[in-house]
């Protein structure tokens, strides 16, 4: 494939970064927004034509004589060469997931880029201000997203990592004269920042035994005639594990080096992909601007740890135990935000638990992905759920945040029954939760049902606790879809006009979100992803007794939101007094944050911090200061000596000579 | 009575010990002066004495004190030009007084 259009996708954002970041303030606020819209449409065009061209072009650098999916690398420019063997190259790998990642990453963006033409103004429309730099900022994130996806090595991907994060930080941080916004947009750097320590250790020991980087190195095999053309092959990741085995490090603390590597690699993605524990930063990144939080915490940037295991995967394949780490993470986190999201206030706060939760979700549906029971379904299914739950939780977000920018709070509390007064954002947010609950034919009922298959191929009791949080799922979607659509009239506040809907570029992002939400669950995905790229199609192995009991489940759970929501009574409250040590801890999210508080502030701070300070400021600042005092003090006291008084010199030169004559003589005699 | 080397050098020496005393205990700058001339012209003594007894047939000694004759005067003139110098910003020629510079 010819590289100019890869190579496009990856400069156009960042050219678009450079131009609204250097002449933003020079243009006018419409003409930078579409500068960027219009950079990011291109954009788009161009990942959906190389998608499209790797998928459906049936070039023989894409797909194998019998049909399977081949990794191409398209370019792979040396970028620093330290040494012979320590080369980092930046290029542009395109296989399944690179190619799906890109046409979800532009799409949303471009959504994003569309919908915030409207977001950002206010109802008089004045634009906000910083305006440009959001654009300039939205770009940048773009830009170091694709270059993330398309990474041909870990290090690359390590580099564009590093960047999402530092544009995360920037966007969350957006509103920096807000204290909340900027401790939020710290936190969330420092925390994954602290994630990604382990990454770095994890790509070093991974790179240092098998002295490369590259991603098709450690899990493919050549495709013979075909230059930079790669075959997932499971033997590959088999020798990169007798490299390990061979090595003189075969075990540290009682596992394998490769498992520990892969562990410290899937911290890192724990960290972007806010698992347990390191999940505390995501509820508080939804400072940000919403569309931010659509783009960046809910569809993109955050399931870049859930792309990285799999870009991994067959390597993990071979360590078995980290993938069972993976699992256990997941299913835990799963269900914490689950819980948690049913006692929020905050609809953004409920939309980044649910988030987090369905991350989860697909952490153990790769965690509990193995060859051998159906062809690798979880997998396929993991991919398949980031592929629909960018989309339906992107457009949650967008439609979160039309309801915001229309009442001016992020609390439900103050909407109540908006469906008359906002039927767009009513419909579209409608089919969002239910394509989040994973009601037929709404594409997260297609997703969510592959990864309960998959975890029934593994063990029953991760379906059944699974199955469980998909429940709750269900559930606490539908309460946040009533407690703001209806619960009781709705009263807008005096001197107020009653909220209305949001103009055209804020709605059309909802509809075409919406539109996808309804028919993406059709998409053959089997054909095009899975963990070797043989083709594989799902239906024939769907499991349909399991797609009943998940279907009966959340048809339950919804009418449970109903009966409680739906309707202005004292249900809910009853239920918050039956259980009141429960609904406190999740409304307080287990008091995570006051344990890292505490860890930090009590333990770190206290314990540790203070008594190194108490030794710098007493014990080596002191032992400095006490060298100049005596210093100082020393030279005070022999200053009269340098009188200036020559006679005084020469008495004193006399004495000295006279005293040195006469111990000469005593010495001679 | 024959003339030995001591007869120069011991008045000599004295007016050198004298020069030194004078260096140290006086107080007015010329007379401080005054001492130095004292033993830079003893110097000059032990050196003719030196060449006549120790080296007679050479005449290195004579002449460095004829420089050394010179030099003093011209360094007096220097010496005796400050002084005045010092007298008028201070009125004063006591030098354990002139302490104006000091740390």
């Amino acid at each position: 494939m010819d590289a100019t259009l890869p190579l496009l996708i990856l400069v156009i954002p960042l050219a678009m970064f450079l131009l609204l970041g250097l002449f933003g303030n020079k243009m006018s606020h419409p003409l930078a927004g579409t500068l960027g819209t219009l950079g990011m449409g291109t954009t788009l065009v161009l990942a959906y034509t190389v998608a499209f061209t790797y998928f459906f072009s049936g070039d023989p650098t894409f797909i194998a004589e019998n049909g399977d999916r081949l990794q191409h690398v398209v370019f792979n420019q040396t970028w620093l060469a330290f040494t012979q063997n320590l080369v980092i190259k930046l290029g542009f790998l395109l296989d399944p997931i690179s190619a799906m990642m890109l046409v979800v990453i532009t799409t949303i963006s471009f959504m994003v880029h569309l919908y915030s033409m409207g977001y950002m103004r206010d109802h008089h429309g004045v634009y906000e201000h910083g305006f440009q730099r959001f654009y300039a900022f939205l770009s940048l994130f773009s830009f170091s997203m694709l270059g993330l996806v398309v990474a041909t090595n870990i290090f690359q991907m390590y580099i564009f990592w590093e960047l999402v994060g530092a544009s995360s930080y920037l966007l969350i941080g957006f509103y920096y004269t807000k204290p909340s916004a900027v401790s939020a947009s710290k936190k969330a750097f420092i925390v994954t920042r602290f994630a990604d320590l382990g990454f770095l250790i994890g790509i070093l020991v991974l790179s240092f035994y098998t002295q490369t980087f590259n991603f098709v190195e450690f899990t493919s095999a050549p495709v013979e005639g075909l230059l930079d053309t790669y075959q997932v092959n499971i033997a590959t990741s088999e020798g990169i594990r007798n490299i390990f085995a061979s090595a003189q490090a075969s075990t540290f603390m009682g596992a394998s080096v490769l498992t520990w590597a892969l562990v410290l690699i899937f911290m890192g993605g724990m960290g972007k992909s806010a698992m347990m524990p390191l999940h505390i930063w995501l509820p508080d990144a939804m400072e940000g601007p919403t569309p931010v939080s659509a783009l960046i915490h809910a569809a993109t940037m955050v399931v870049a740890g859930v792309y990285l295991v799999a870009r991994l995967f067959p390597l993990y394949l071979m360590e078995t135990a980290a993938l069972d780490i993976i699992t256990v993470v997941g299913a835990i986190t799963a269900l914490y935000a689950a819980m948690v999201a049913c006692a929020q206030i905050d609809i953004k706060r409920v939309l980044a638990f649910s988030t987090i939760s369905q991350i989860a979700f697909m952490m153990v549906s790769l965690g509990v992905a193995r060859p051998d029971f159906h062809e690798g379904l979880g997998y396929m299914a993991s991919m398949f759920h980031l592929f629909t739950h960018a989309m339906f939780k992107a457009l949650l977000f967008l439609g979160a945040g039309a309801l915001i920018h229309a009442i001016g709070s992020n609390d439900y509390t103050e909407m109540h029954g908006l469906r008359k007064h906002m039927p767009i954002t009513h419909w579209t947010f409608l089919i969002g939760c239910l394509a989040i609950a994973g009601i037929i034919p709404f594409s997260g009922f297609f997703s969510k049902d592959e990864i309960l298959s998959s975890c029934l191929g593994n063990s029953t009791f991760v379906y059944i606790w699974m199955s469980a949080v998909a429940a709750l799922t269900a559930f606490y979607m539908f309460r946040l879809y009533y407690l703001i659509f209806w619960w009781k009239e709705h009263e807008t506040p005096a001197g107020h006009h009653a909220p209305h809907d949001q103009p055209w570029t804020m709605s059309l992002p909802l509809i075409i979100l919406a539109a996808i939400s309804c028919v993406a669950g059709f998409i053959p995905f089997g054909n095009f992803v899975s963990w070797n790229g043989e083709p594989y199609d799902f239906m024939s192995h769907f499991d349909w007794s399991v797609a009943a009991v998940s279907l009966c489940v959340a048809i339950l759970a919804i009418a449970f939101a109903t009966v409680m929501y739906r309707k202005e009574n004292p249900l809910p409250a009853k239920f918050k007094n039956a259980m009141p040590a429960l609904w406190r801890w999740c409304h307080h999210r287990f008091y995570w944050d006051e344990l890292y508080m505490f860890i930090t502030h009590k333990i770190i701070f206290g314990l540790i911090c203070k008594p190194i300070a108490w030794f710098d400021r007493h014990i080596i600042d002191g032992s400095m200061d006490a060298m100049a005092t005596v210093t100082n003090k020393a030279s005070e006291g022999i200053k009269p000596l340098q009188s200036g008084q020559i006679q005084f010199y020469v008495w004193v030169y006399l004495i000295g000579a006279l005293l040195l004559g006469g111990i000469t003589a005593i010495c001679l005699m | 009575m024959e003339i030995t080397a001591i007869f120069y050098l011991l008045p000599a020496l004295l007016m050198f010990c004298a020069g030194v005393y004078g260096f140290i205990t006086r107080k007015n700058m010329i007379a401080i002066l005054i001492s130095l001339e004292l033993m830079l012209n003893a110097v000059d003594v032990f050196f003719v004495v030196f060449n006549r007894y120790l080296h007679p047939g050479q005449l290195e000694g004579m002449f460095f004190t004829l420089f050394a004759i010179a030099i003093a005067a011209a360094e007096t003139a220097l010496a005796i030009a400050i002084i005045i110098n010092i007298f008028r910003a201070t009125k004063n020629v006591d030098v354990r007084g002139l302490n104006e510079m000091k740390f």
